[in-house]
């Protein structure tokens, strides 16, 4: 493949094609995002990442992560993005040292006492500030690139404009959020989490209240100035400012796409496409990264001739579960770019099947199974290098040609005649039917 | 060398700033809402230049908030402002991004400097970080507990200052959030007045009794602590340890009402200054803050106490 330079806006670049950086909360994930075309992923340890709850990786996992990411040139990223209190610092380089051991590429850090023991403790890993730090300025992204960082991922509310500053500005790889959820707080600035239920947000424990449902007052004397009782029986006392029709109040943003802005996002300079979602399933992780691949490639390949193609957008609609925007990088979001009606959850799809084998001389794939189908299902196939076609699915077989009704056993081996040629690690999704 | 921790507060007015003066706060915190993020009131460098010819004759220190988020575009006024804010003679700077830092070191290298970058000043090892490139003091999180605080007390290279008193921000977006919901129920917003003298708060669907004042400014939208933090009964553990800085915040209070907290702590404090050993709290210390508090916010210890999970 060829790939034409192209045309910045007098910025320098850092690396010469963006990075495509994706989510991986566990192994299985990771070798999904990497086989689907991530360049680099990022993960979760046990200790010091912000998603408590994702599976997070164990060192041994780790190595095999980076050892599986080697083969396909990608590299594994570790979120150490808690700020810390005094009970975390002690084992801080311990882990660290780990890290490094198990080849690590880089970890992206918000607490700069994380940023200060690596490098003494891991000096072979790049560290990157985090979002978690709100960097919107190239005074702050200078001051972190003199303290010796390569990569500043920047706040979520940067606009295109302001990066392209930065980048002018200051000599180092930038990393923007361009797909997935967000916070509509500035990261690191909301502790409703722990107001709400004692969870640290900070720490990993954020339970998402900025997505609860509110409802907003006004108090005709302001909260807090406390007036006498016969002062507030002169008043009409706390005036709702909504009518019985209304949504509720809620803080909660629609997520993060640009897909439709490719162009824009790499000759403005920035270095890294980070997607969201460690906690998001495989399906998610394969279509996402698969789609952005196919943009920034064909972009990369033919800047002048490169459109944005439908079915990009019709494939990323299948794994959104939140209506999508483009955040803060042409204008400040208002109010179409929050969720005040009540949340649709479903995702469209599910994934259904995994591609092991395709007998060429058949026509016959073997698929594990990954949800329930059934003959008469109508599926889909997807994969790297464009695989994709629709059918619906004929006679069932188990590994020993006995014929089955469903495949309802998770991780079952069975066999379906398909259309089209398959690949190992294709994957067969099917649109997810509401109870 | 006696310790005698300093007692800070915020104010909304030249007015408040006498009147906390005279109840005994020996600092105040001033900036204005260009540089300082959730101040009471508007300081302008005149009345700035005016506050710190009232303070300094009666041994009171005058800080400066420049502790916002910054964005590009403020940054060729940084400089202008730092150094408008030496030639007035302010006492030190609060400052939460970098870029201010930078600026700081090199336009006034002898300045001191307050890191506060309210809820992410979380572990010594940080404070000690900023404190060798500059800072003079850490501003601790106030979701921080009483044994992080007086545990870390002793690894500290810099002052520690501790938010004793009045409410806390607990969420703070760039978005314009109230304008945004109301347009979305078809009612926009038309006087603009979504500030802090609008009186808004909400209240979460399960949480009926949990009023959460929120509120916009140039820097986006704040929702704050639905109740307020009141440690003087155990201030003294603090003390002991040797905290440097105690602060009042007095955002959406009366004048009366951060005059009876400032009364109160001047009280507690100069009764452990007068006698360590001898020192105990007086519930009647309280008294006037408890007269004066809003019935529907309660006064707790925040997260003094609060185990937290994650």
């Amino acid at each position: 493949m060829t790939q034409a330079k192209p045309q910045h806006i007098g910025k320098r670049y850092r690396l010469d094609k963006p990075e495509l950086l994706a989510p991986a909360g566990n192994l299985e994930k990771l070798k999904f995002a990497v086989h689907y075309g991530a360049d680099a992923v990022y993960i979760g340890g046990q200790s010091y990442g912000l998603r408590s709850n994702a599976d997070n990786f164990s060192f041994e996992e780790m190595k095999e992560g980076v050892e599986f990411a080697k083969k396909y040139g990608a590299k594994v990223f570790v979120a150490t993005n808690i700020y810390a209190h005094e009970e975390d610092l002690d084992g801080i380089a311990n882990y660290l040292r780990n890290l490094q051991e198990a080849g690590i590429a880089a970890i992206i850090t918000a607490d700069p006492i994380i940023v200060e023991t690596a490098k003494t403790a891991a000096p072979l890993i790049e560290v990157h500030l985090s979002t978690q730090q709100s960097t919107l300025n190239w005074q702050a992204v200078q001051f972190w690139k003199e303290e010796g960082l390569p990569r500043v991922v920047l706040g979520r509310e940067t606009s295109l404009e302001e990066i392209a500053e930065i980048k002018k500005n200051v000599d180092i790889e930038i990393e923007s959020f361009v797909h997935g959820a967000m916070c509509s707080s500035y990261s690191g600035r909301c502790v409703l989490s722990n107001h709400f239920t004692d969870r640290d947000s900070n720490r990993g424990g954020c339970c998402q209240s900025c997505r609860w449902k509110y409802d907003l007052f006004e108090n005709s004397s302001p909260t807090g100035q406390w007036v006498s009782e016969e002062q507030q029986q002169d008043q009409n006392g706390d005036q709702p400012l909504f009518q019985a029709d209304d949504n509720s109040f809620t803080m909660g943003s629609k997520d993060l796409c640009m897909l439709g802005s490719i162009p824009d996002l790499i000759e403005v300079g920035i270095d890294s496409f980070k997607v969201e979602g460690r906690m998001k399933s495989i399906h998610y992780v394969a279509t996402v990264v698969n789609v952005y691949r196919q943009a920034i490639d064909s972009y990369m390949a033919d800047p002048e001739g490169y459109v944005l193609k439908p079915e990009w957008i019709e494939e990323l609609n299948k794994a959104a579960n939140r209506p999508l925007n483009t955040g803060f990088f042409y204008d400040t979001p208002d109010h179409e770019d929050h969720i005040y009606e009540p949340e649709e959850k479903a995702v469209p799809y599910d994934f259904a099947g995994l591609v092991l084998d395709y007998d060429e001389a058949t026509g016959i794939a073997t698929i594990q199974q990954r949800n329930h189908f059934k003959p008469g299902t109508e599926i889909e196939f997807f994969g790297p290098n464009e695989t994709f076609f629709k059918q619906v699915v004929g006679t069932i077989w188990d590994e020993e040609g006995q014929e089955l009704d469903a495949a309802r056993h998770p991780m079952q081996r069975v066999k379906i005649k398909v259309d089209q040629p398959l690949r190992y690690f294709d994957m067969m999704r099917k649109k997810n039917i509401k109870k | 060398m006696g310790y005698k921790p300093e007692l800070l507060a915020t104010c909304s007015t030249l007015d408040e700033l006498k009147a906390l003066a005279q109840a005994g706060c020996d600092a105040f915190l001033l900036g204005e809402e260009k540089f300082g993020m959730r101040l009471p009131g508007e300081f302008t460098p005149e009345m700035i230049a005016e506050a710190v010819a009232f303070a300094h004759p009666q041994d009171i220190k005058i800080y400066v908030c420049v502790n916002n988020l910054m964005d590009n575009e403020v940054l060729p006024s940084l400089p202008g402002y730092l150094e408008q804010m030496h030639e007035i003679g302010v006492d030190g700077i609060e400052f939460g991004d970098p870029s201010v830092l930078m600026q700081a070191r090199r336009i006034l290298p002898n300045l001191p400097l307050h890191w506060n970058a309210e809820m992410t000043s979380t572990n010594h090892g940080t404070a000690n970080y900023w404190g060798k490139r500059g800072a003079t003091r850490v501003v601790l999180a106030r979701e921080l507990n009483m044994d992080e605080i007086t545990g870390m007390m002793p690894h500290l290279d810099v002052e520690a200052q501790v938010q004793v008193h009045g409410m806390t921000n607990i969420y703070h977006s760039k978005r314009s959030l109230v304008h945004s919901y109301m347009a979305n129920q078809g009612r926009p917003v038309e006087d603009d007045r979504v500030g802090l003298d609008r009186g808004l708060y909400l209240i979460e669907a399960e949480r009926r009794d949990e009023l959460f004042p929120i509120y916009e400014d140039s820097n986006g939208t704040h929702i704050m602590s639905s109740g307020d933090i009141c440690i003087l009964e155990d201030l003294h553990l603090m003390m002991e340890a040797g905290v440097q800085s105690f602060k009042i915040e007095s955002i959406l209070k009366s004048t009366a009402y951060n005059v009876a907290a400032a009364k109160a702590y001047r009280t507690a404090i100069d009764t452990f200054i007068a006698d360590p050993e001898g020192y105990a709290f007086d519930e009647a210390w309280l008294d006037e803050i408890r007269e004066l508090q809003d019935p529907r916010r309660e006064l707790s210890f925040g997260f003094f106490y609060k185990e937290q999970v994650y």
